[in-house]
């Protein structure tokens, strides 16, 4: 009866990587929208079919040895014999993993040299170069050669390579957008670089992966990829209506809270790179200090903040069309 | 400081667990002074340096521990069930996750384990104690004084809320100013002290008190991965110590060797922190496979199958578990070359890994398999264990981990490791020895509701998250938005952690039960087991063996059962030696825990102070000369007659 019941169980359990395999085009690391991500995900696609085929056998085998030698009640005091092992058993299921290991080994590595450079296909293009800070708990975007920044959306022209500089004002961040590229952490003091493409117009999700205090769960941010003529066409409209960011502002912007959308003439690049150190005099230990009991609801100063910041208030109804983008697929 | 900032007020969950504490407090102050068990607990477990006790001490805590963690886990799954709830707060969610992690790795995982191994490896090996057993009272009261003042921060001063990792800047004093994470420091710190002291004594008791004739290649598997296991402690618990001192210089001193002001680098603290805690997951892996190894031999009725390359993976696996800890940050912007060597070293675990389940499945190959308890929680552990082994092996490859670190996919991974790993084989270890414990058997049938209730509750819970994690929830969010559709997964999630809580409370059921209506009727033997353990009373007698074994072959009771020579000899009996109590490891544990207790708070003057009681403890320890007792030849010989009936 019992061993009915395990085999019941060990086949509701192989059920689950068909059932993996069957929600592949909804869930977001399954639908790249880029080359980049499109390498992670066919690597990942790649290694699930293998394993699986492990799973398969562990399974089949432990079904089938579990049910077969189960002790029956008319089997007597049966007594099984003592083995010692076989070596060539031994032999075959130490070699067969190390076959699987070099097979996955080798597009791993293939995979990873390949995600570090600018995508095939377009190393004759100049990237788009964008300065991506990331802050409590919001992101900040800015593009040195158009002058502009951005607060938590960021637009990039599509079918066009993105180089990322990025790094942190504070906490250790990580910066993803699954459907366009791999993770990378920012830190302050410190540049990591990331390669970004979206194949054609459409908006991303992305979001901050590593936990850095209470507003981490709200850090998410949206990629807006364009045409290049929409694209060239925003940054020229920013240029032309966005207020200056000032270092007030860029100081009020820091503060450990949650923002809504921003849009800015000029970059902070011009007086704090935050790479390079410099970023302590933005910290106050004292805007962290806890009051137990105190209810924190950071959702509610994001909408005291949007209402008294003009600057938000422009950039909401420039983005209205694209606010509710996010994971729209779903 | 004012009052509120010392005690965590406002919050009705916490208000309610407060009124709870001091109520257990008192009340179980009053009963036990109403039963008049104060001498008794003093002299027959406070002061105990008998491995047994301290191994059933260690066990308690952990069942606490366990607890403990589990109500954190049920309040992150009902926080989360549904979109945009509002059970916690993202402060008192940050705190959960924290504390539900670091309590059920060091402070559940790790006294479970070394409390089965404490009771176990003496008498697998046939000795009477551990080699120093005043040592070993010292290792479970140090661990004991950091769990609980770790524990006692959600009520005073507030929780470490850097999550278990505590990686800077975040955990530094510029972005959590707070007492909360000084806690983590210090408590770890000190419960750190007494693994470390394990670790020690462990080595030396299976190099040194083996009995006779027990050389390496007859050692029973689980003394094998327990011998690895305290090589890995003593080799990755130092890097801890190094990496809490710098973080206590960092946030108690005004240092700076993690921050983000005057050149500190937090990619430091990540480092250490990982090379501690990479081969922290197999001190806590390796000895449940042994565990499994023992309980699978016993209940398939065969000897386990390729004993020798069985060792050779042990030893391969805690090698290569030195090299992997970048694993864990392949995402700081290594380059290419660094995170495919780590990806390498990575996979090459799945090797010996491999090795054992295909020995396992043939040891139970041409068996007679009975469906025991122990029995059962081993071969649940071998498909769930492989669905966490395979997953690893995906996360192991650094360009696909780009896609899942940090997100619920690796929140999925490591439970589907770590619970059939190590919980699984707890469960297992502590119904197959637990006859040799207490001298009754835990109850099958409400085992069954145990297990059955646990294994499919855990399914439920975890399997979810790999899929929402590929959906991009990255873990530790205390909430989401309802358009993210991530809603339905976790309220399955939810549902399936309520059911392993009900598994749970059958196991506590289960004691309760067995504690009061179980047959204390078991013998030496109920499992007809094939290690030395066996061949001596249930529940063991203090001195362990009346005439140490000797010992010819691997599983040497077994053939022994099969020649009949289990016999005591009348003539062979002689006087044994045993250790006496001792006062001085609970006191010292106690000096530390008040002193680290005011290190939290920074009251560095009542810390110096009371200091002064760690000082008296070890003058008083080196003072004592005390070379313990002999027990009789004529109380042997009646404690012995009591389960075996005459003598030869």
């Amino acid at each position: 009866m019992n061993a009915m019941k395990k085999l019941s169980y060990v086949l509701t359990l192989l059920l689950i990587p068909v059932l993996l395999a069957g929600c592949d085009s909804k869930l977001l690391v399954f639908d790249p929208k880029g080359p980049i991500a499109r390498s992670l995900t066919d690597l990942i696609v790649y290694s699930i079919i293998l394993m699986l085929v492990v799973v398969v056998v562990v399974f089949v085998l432990f079904g089938y040895i579990v049910w077969k030698y189960r002790a029956r009640k008319n089997d007597g005091d049966f007594e099984p014999k003592e083995e010692k092992g076989n070596h060539y058993l031994e032999i075959t299921w130490f070699v067969i993993p190390i076959i699987i290991v070099i097979a996955l080994m080798i597009p791993t590595t293939m995979t990873i040299y390949q995600v570090d450079d600018v995508p095939q296909g377009y190393e004759e293009d100049e990237p788009l170069v964008i300065n991506v800070t990331s802050a409590d708990w919001k992101w900040i975007f800015s593009y040195p050669d158009q002058d502009i920044e951005t607060v938590n959306y960021v637009n990039i022209p599509a079918d066009h390579p993105v180089e990322l500089k990025m790094t942190s004002a504070g906490t250790m961040q990580s910066f993803w957008v699954p459907e366009l590229a791999g993770q990378k952490y920012t830190m302050a003091n410190m540049q990591t670089n990331l390669h970004l493409l979206a194949d054609k117009p459409g908006s991303f999700y992305g979001r901050n992966t590593n936990f850095n205090g209470q507003g981490y769960a709200h850090m998410e941010f949206e990629v807006e990829a364009k045409t290049k003529e929409d694209f060239n066409k925003w940054v020229n409209d920013v240029k032309n209506t966005a207020n200056d960011l000032t270092e007030d502002t860029y100081s009020q912007i820091l503060e450990p809270g949650l923002v809504g959308r921003m849009t800015f003439n000029g970059t902070h690049l011009d007086w704090i790179d935050h790479a390079h150190g410099g970023s302590e005099q933005y910290i106050d230990p004292e805007k962290y200090r806890i009051h137990h009991g105190e209810h924190t609801d950071l959702n509610q100063d994001i909408d005291e903040n949007r209402e008294v910041d003009p600057l938000d208030q422009d950039e909401q109804e420039q983005n209205s069309d694209s606010e509710e983008t996010d994971h729209s697929h779903h | 400081m004012s009052f509120d900032e010392f005690f965590v007020t406002g919050d009705p969950l916490i208000l309610g667990s407060q009124i709870a504490i001091g109520l257990t407090m008192v009340g179980v102050i009053v009963l036990v002074t109403y039963l008049k068990k104060w001498k008794w607990l003093w002299n027959e477990w406070f002061t105990t340096v008998d491995h047994k006790k301290i191994g059933i001490m260690y066990i308690l805590a952990g069942v606490l521990m366990f607890f403990r963690g589990g109500v954190d886990g049920l309040l992150m799954k009902a926080q989360t069930s549904r979109p945009g709830l509002d059970i916690l707060d993202a402060q008192h969610y940050d705190e959960v996750f924290t504390t539900h992690g670091v309590i059920m790795i060091l402070f559940m995982a790790m006294p479970m384990l070394i409390g089965i191994m404490n009771v176990v490896i003496p008498l697998q090996i046939g000795a009477r104690d551990v080699a120093f057993p005043k040592l070993n009272a010292f290792s479970f009261w140090v661990f004991f004084a950091g769990a609980m003042l770790f524990n006692i921060s959600f009520v005073i001063g507030g929780s470490p809320d850097a999550g278990w990792t505590s990686y800077f800047p975040l955990a530094g004093k510029e972005f959590t100013p707070g007492v909360g994470n000084n806690y983590y420091a210090i408590a770890l710190q000190i419960a750190g002290i007494g693994t470390l002291a394990t670790g020690v004594n462990f080595i030396v008791t299976i190099i040194k008190m083996r009995a006779p004739g027990m050389s390496w290649m007859k050692l029973p598997i689980f003394v094998w991965t327990t011998f690895i296991t305290s090589i890995i402690i003593v080799a990755a618990f130092p890097i801890l110590t190094i990496a809490l001192l710098l973080m206590t210089l960092d946030r108690l001193f005004g240092a700076h060797f993690f921050t983000v002001a005057a050149g500190g680098d937090p990619m430091l603290w990540l480092n250490l922190f990982w090379l501690w805690g990479h081969p922290e997951v197999y001190i806590v892996v390796l000895p449940a496979f042994g565990m499994f190894s023992e309980v699978i031999a016993t209940f398939a009725r065969k000897n386990l199958y390729g004993y020798k390359s069985m060792v050779y993976a042990v030893a391969g696996i805690a090698f290569l578990s030195m090299l992997v800890w970048v694993h864990h940050f392949y995402t700081m912007g290594n380059s290419a070359a660094v995170n495919s060597i780590f990806s390498l070293t990575t996979m090459m675990i799945a090797i010996p890994t491999g090795v054992k389940i295909f020995n396992w499945l043939f040891t139970m190959r041409k068996g007679r398999i009975e469906f025991s308890n122990a029995m059962l929680w081993s071969l649940a552990f071998i498909p769930c264990f492989t669905i966490g082994g395979v997953t690893g092996v995906m996360l192991a490859m650094a360009a696909a981990d780009y896609q899942y670190h940090n997100t619920m996919f690796l929140v999925a991974h490591f439970h589907y490791v770590l619970i059939p790993g190590v919980v699984f084989a707890v469960f297992a270890g502590l119904y197959y020895w637990w006859p040799k414990m207490f001298g009754f058997k835990l109850n099958e049938k409400i085992g069954k509701w145990h297990f059955w209730l646990f294994v499919i509750g855990f399914n439920l819970t975890f399997m979810p998250m790999f899929f929402v994690g590929l959906d991009g929830m990255s873990r530790r969010m205390y909430t989401y938005a309802e358009s993210t559709g991530w809603g339905p997964w976790l309220g399955f999630s939810a549902v399936g952690s309520v059911i392993m809580a009900a598994g749970f409370a059958a196991l506590c059921y289960n004691i309760y039960w067995s504690f009061r209506y179980a047959s204390r009727d078991v013998g030496n033997d109920p499992w007809n087991g094939r290690t030395l353990e066996w061949s001596t009373a249930s529940p063991a007698p203090h001195y362990n063996f009346a005439v140490v074994p000797k010992v010819e072959k691997l599983d040497d009771f077994w053939y022994k059962k099969k020649k009949g020579d289990t016999g005591l000899k009348k003539k062979d009996l002689k006087p044994v030696h045993m250790p006496s109590n001792s006062w001085t490891p609970i006191f010292l544990a106690a000096a530390f825990g008040i002193v680290g207790f005011f290190l939290v708070f920074e009251w560095f003057t009542l810390a110096i102070i009371s200091g002064i009681l760690i000082v008296i403890g070890l003058i008083a320890n080196s003072f004592d000369y005390d070379d313990g007792y002999h027990v009789s030849v004529e109380e042997l010989e009646e404690e012995e007659r009591e389960w075996r009936g005459d003598l030869q």
